[in-house]
């Protein structure tokens, strides 16, 4: 038997119905890799030992009454029961802390579970734990987090991206072959790229937000990561679907397909005959690393060879995301984040006896810089006098993005195949002073989220050993379409040697010498603060 | 579009009720017109004519039964209460004087 926690989750599955391992045994496996090189990653922020071994216990239980009771029994049971599973920390878990990563939420303990949460119970899955994040998911590095940042195992003195960071490292250093993340920009998409697993983002409306923190109401989805296509969708199709409890999730049927897709590298590989994939030009942006754009090319250039169509098509409006993004992202965050006034829950600072300034000293004291000033953002867009010439104006440019897309679609491509990000992972600090560089690690994400379209980064190769993701784009409801192609490119990529290869520091974080990105954080903060600070 | 001074930034912390530092209204002051500035991009496209897009998916008027559905106990909810009277949720008091609290 190999290391369990190196099986994939479809793995697990299949050993687990055949009675050859226990889901008391993975869950093992998993708690000791996540607690012994926490320290050094810093992905998780609360871990359920003794919940997942009684979940485990459940699932095994489960799994043993459907063997007795035949074929049909165990064929009903989702195949993610019994199979770890890791969560965001901002999906509520009844009884568990939330804190979306920040201070304001240190020490709420969720009063309900959040629809995913159940659905995810439902299907019999063990829930390990939470993962760290950027605080309200506002970041690209997971170095917002109010509980220090997370590093990433391929090298941990660079950021795992954001603001899914938490779940990415996680899911890349095999303490858990499942993880969900959720994704405003590209907080999915971005840490899966740069911590080379694949992660989705699907259609807005496709996965119900009941119960999860609320970051921009028009933008935010939920979604798998994973390290491979198929656990991706057996992920996906636990939680996706209509809830009655979110008005926002789509009366669509969940594709019951997500959960047979091909095992075999060949069968999977003739997807790509006669596929059309349109690479949009506007994507290969100034200051993209030629490595990164390199990636991207020889992917798309090997899904040619195997029979797809690729042609080069152009998405106008693509340079207006970005701005347009960050009105709308900054407008609908100031107005969720309104909720956190210390009354009903949360950090509350009552020193002054005074109502306006405990108000200001809350919620002053509860947030950390990134969040202020995306709250400072969105108020100066949303306030008198500047309606029409922000936000309005950010909605009237979304539409031409979505247009741009729409544009593809008509055209009869099948998918926009894109770099995810336009570099690999940036060095812990390097980007913390200077907000606008930090937003443009979205740059080619965001536009996703504007349009409501589901969007995949996978893993493509390394450039100067970092993980490089392909960006995979689909027209709304189109997951498995874009499953089916990520899973033909891991079929035609199957015998490439970076395939083989495991996160190159992951070793290192098994000496408990190895420092805490917490402490090295600390580090490139007083060094930089002897430089210029703030650039205007 | 507009060149944000102090007094704006001031104002605007004041209207999203965030008590900042002198140190942060100064770093502030330099990022947000950093990020305006990124904001220019968008006056140079004519959106006369195009309609604004709230939400991209075309779901409209989700309705359900008006049912009575369980809720959370008063317990549940107050749990996470910094301040708790009885059934209910301490709010600082909002106007002074006599019988204000």
């Amino acid at each position: 038997m190999p290391d369990f926690t190196r099986l994939h989750a479809h793995e697990m599955s299949r050993l687990l119905r055949a009675g050859e391992i226990s889901s008391r045994a993975l869950t093992e496996a998993h708690l000791a890799a996540a607690e012994r090189q926490n320290g050094a990653l810093n992905a998780w922020l609360t871990i359920y030992r003794a919940d997942a071994i009684a979940q485990a216990g459940a699932a095994d239980a489960r799994i043993a009454e459907a063997r007795r009771a035949g074929p049909a029994a165990l064929a009903a049971l989702h195949p993610l029961c019994g199979v770890p599973v890791a969560l965001k920390d901002l999906v509520s878990v009844k009884g568990g802390q939330a804190t979306a990563g920040s201070k304001i939420l240190r020490g709420y303990i969720a009063p309900f579970d959040s629809t995913v949460t159940a659905r995810l119970r439902e299907a019999g899955a063990v829930i390990l734990g939470k993962t760290n994040m950027d605080e309200f998911a506002m970041g690209s590095s997971t170095e917002h987090s109010a509980y220090g940042p997370t590093a990433n195992p391929w090298d941990l003195t660079r950021v795992p991206g954001g603001s899914s960071g938490g779940s990415a490292a996680a899911v890349a250093s095999y303490h858990t072959p499942l993880a969900i993340g959720t994704d405003t920009g590209g907080s999915i998409r971005q840490p899966a790229s740069m911590c080379g697993i694949v992660g989705l983002k699907p259609t807005y409306g496709r996965v119900s937000r009941f119960g999860i923190v609320a970051f921009a109401s028009s933008l935010d989805q939920i979604g798998p990561l994973a390290r491979d296509a198929r656990d991706a969708a057996l992920l996906l199709h636990a939680v996706a679907g209509r809830d009655e409890r979110d008005a926002t999730s789509a009366p669509i049927p969940v594709p019951v397909e997500l959960l047979s897709l091909p095992e075999s590298d060949d069968e999977a590989a003739s997807y790509l005959k006669g596929l059309r994939i349109a690479l949009p030009r506007e994507y290969f942006v100034e200051g993209m690393e030629p490595g990164v754009a390199a990636r991207i090319r020889e992917a798309v250039a090997a899904m040619e060879a195997a029979g797809a169509t690729v042609d080069e098509v152009s998405l106008p409006h693509t340079d207006y995301g970005l701005a347009s993004y960050y009105i709308i992202a900054p407008a609908e965050a100031s107005s969720n984040l309104a909720r956190y006034d210390g009354v009903r829950y949360g950090f509350s600072d009552r020193s002054s006896g005074e109502f306006i300034a405990d108000y200001l000293r809350t919620r002053g004291g509860g947030f950390g810089p990134e969040v202020k000033r995306r709250i400072m953002l969105g108020t100066y867009a949303l306030s008198a006098g500047y309606y029409d010439a922000y936000y309005l104006k950010a909605q009237k440019v979304r539409t031409l993005i979505k247009a741009d897309f729409d544009a593809v679609w008509a055209a009869g491509f099948d998918a926009i195949c894109a770099p995810t990000s336009p570099t690999v992972a940036f060095p812990l600090g390097a980007r913390t002073e200077d907000p606008v560089a930090m937003y443009l690690s979205d740059a080619c994400t965001l536009p996703i989220n504007m349009a409501g379209l589901p969007g995949a980064a996978i893993p493509a190769g390394l450039s100067e050993g970092l993980p490089v993701g392909l960006q995979i784009v689909g027209a709304p409801w189109s997951e498995l379409s874009m499953l089916r192609l990520a899973r033909a490119y891991e079929g035609i990529t199957a015998r490439a040697p970076w395939r083989a290869l495991e996160p190159a520091e992951l070793h290192l974080t098994d000496d408990p010498t190895t420092p805490s990105p917490v402490g090295r954080r600390q580090r490139t903060a007083s060094a930089s603060a002897e430089g210029s600070g703030v650039q205007a | 579009m507009a060149e944000l001074t102090r007094a704006d930034v001031e104002h605007v912390a004041h209207l999203a009720r965030l008590g900042l530092t002198e140190e942060e209204l100064a770093r502030l002051e330099g990022q947000l017109n950093h990020i305006l500035d990124q904001y220019k991009v968008l006056a140079t496209l004519d959106t006369a004519h195009i309609p604004p897009t709230a939400q991209t998916i075309e779901l409209q008027n989700i309705l359900r039964e008006d049912a009575v559905q369980p809720s959370l106990a008063v317990d549940e909810a107050l749990a996470n209460a910094p301040e708790r009277s009885g059934d209910h949720f301490v709010v600082p008091a909002i106007l002074g004087g006599e019988g204000g609290a």
